[in-house]
């Protein structure tokens, strides 16, 4: 079959399939990355924090993270939870091997990993952040959440957004691994795809360009946004 | 013994996966960081023709999963009858030689990056001192700009180096029996994947903190010139 029929919209083409594939590792991809953001949230403030047992916890736990392949984690995950669902099912008698939602083990996974990452850009946006606004809120009398609200989170987000949008393009890669489990995102599909037409390199190839498609988008998404950020601020130059 | 209880023999089990992962990291390293020098040179070269080919290749490369491409040579040049009929075909038929050249093209383009950034970071004034005192282009690379590149450039090589111990795994899914082939098979035979994660992953991190601290001592031998001098034993001051 010739390329354009391969992927066309016909009822022989794999056009629908690959797009809704790629919707699929979007989805994942923005639930893994709204998790790695949340992790990086508490992690960074563990590990700003004055006490030595969460800074340790927040250390051990970017040292094994980052040190671990993701594959290692996403079989961790996709395992482990299926086999304490296994063990549950078979006390109520159900019988042989089940499967963990891929979906939700996946975006855990790398959830867990990209966490790892989320927390250096936080941290280093909070450092970034200039001691004396801060002393200044407090001088005039604000409290802390409105300190946070008004000083604190519209200068940190600023400093933070090249290093978030590094990491999402990051984790939409990384959700690749995430077809290991049988979870039919685009890399997935292309898998299926090549098995049933013997034909691998169109399916691929066409997997990768989709790809970069999506990280081209979401970074000029991310440059837009962070123009914008930086509107009224003075640069030197 | 060691080897009686299960995290024991699934270590050993797991140890005979190292000498695979640690030959895909060198071989794919190596061959990564030549593909990097040629296209960082060719990012700098000045030439736009040249520039251009370069980035649309990093651009490719950075923007797709590595698993895709793994997948791509693996799986998909068999697709072409020329690739199946071709004098390379007893080495891309392979999953082993599969996995080194796509690691390799894949770092190639991630590392090309940073060479361009040791590059750029040379002091214009120091190449024109080299210059001044009447070197040649070849000798200017050899004792003025690639000490100095090298230098810059090292802790950010360092992490990519760690990121390729960890994208080694990515080749257990074209059948590398390497640690995380090896972890993945137990993990199905034995279903017990928290103790097999923790050995694996002990190995990484052993793997890699080795990494770590090799490039930091090259990165000590490389910047002499930081360093105090060292002290002579003089007279001692009393007071």
């Amino acid at each position: 079959m010739p390329y354009v029929e391969l992927m066309g919209f016909g009822p022989n083409g794999w056009g629908f399939d690959m797009l809704a594939a790629t919707a699929m590792t979007v989805a994942v991809a923005a639930c893994g990355f709204l998790i790695g953001i949340g992790l990086g949230l508490v992690g960074a403030a563990a590990g700003l924090s004055r006490f030595p047992l969460l800074q340790a916890l927040a250390d051990g736990y970017t040292t094994v993270l980052r040190g671990v392949p993701e594959l290692l984690v996403i079989y961790l995950f996709y395992f482990g939870t299926s086999s304490v669902i296994t063990s549950v099912a078979s006390a109520f008698g159900a019988r042989g091997f089940v499967g963990a939602p891929t979906f939700l083990t996946g975006a855990l996974a790398i959830g867990l990993v990209s966490g790892t990452y989320q927390m250096q850009v936080f941290r280093g946006a909070w450092l970034a952040l200039s001691a004396g606004e801060i002393e200044a809120g407090r001088a005039i009398g604000m409290p802390r959440l409105l300190l946070l609200r008004r000083i604190i989170l519209p200068q940190a987000a600023r400093f933070a957004l090249p290093g978030v949008g590094n990491v999402w393009q990051l984790v939409l890669k990384e959700s690749a691994l995430i077809s290991v489990t049988g979870l039919v995102e685009l890399m997935r599909q292309a898998q299926i795809g090549s098995g049933s037409t013997r034909q691998p390199f169109s399916f691929y190839l066409t997997a990768g360009a989709l790809y970069l498609l999506v990280t081209f988008v979401s970074g000029a998404a991310f440059r837009h946004a962070e123009r914008r950020s930086v509107r009224g601020v003075a640069r030197v130059s | 013994m060691i080897g009686d209880s299960f995290l024991g023999s699934t270590f050993i089990a797991l140890l005979a996966g190292v000498p695979l992962t640690l030959q895909l990291v060198v071989l794919s390293v190596t061959a990564g960081a030549v593909l990097a020098y040629g296209l960082a040179t060719m990012r700098v070269s000045g030439k736009l023709s040249l520039d251009l080919l370069a980035r649309a290749y990093v651009f490719v490369f950075r923007g797709t999963p590595l698993l895709v491409q793994i997948f791509a040579i693996y799986y998909g040049l068999g697709q072409f009858p020329s690739v199946r009929h071709s004098v390379l075909w007893p080495w891309l038929r392979q999953p082993y030689w599969c996995a080194i050249l796509a690691l390799a093209l894949n770092t190639g383009a991630y590392a090309s990056e940073i060479i361009r950034g040791g590059l750029l970071s040379v002091p214009a004034g120091q190449i024109e001192a080299a210059m001044a005192c009447g070197m040649s282009r070849f000798t200017r690379y050899r004792r003025v700009i690639l000490p100095l590149a090298i230098r810059q450039m090292l802790p950010a090589y360092s992490n990519e180096v760690i990121v390729m111990v960890k994208s080694t795994a990515l080749a257990s899914t074209i059948t590398m029996m390497e640690v995380t082939g090896i972890a993945a098979k137990l993990i199905s035979a034995s279903y017990r994947p928290i103790e097999i994660f923790a050995c694996a992953g002990a190995l990484y991190l052993a793997v890699n903190f080795v990494v770590g601290r090799l490039f930091a001592a090259m990165e000590f031998a490389l910047s002499s010139e930081r360093r105090a001098a060292p002290s002579l034993p003089g007279p001692v001051v009393r007071s």
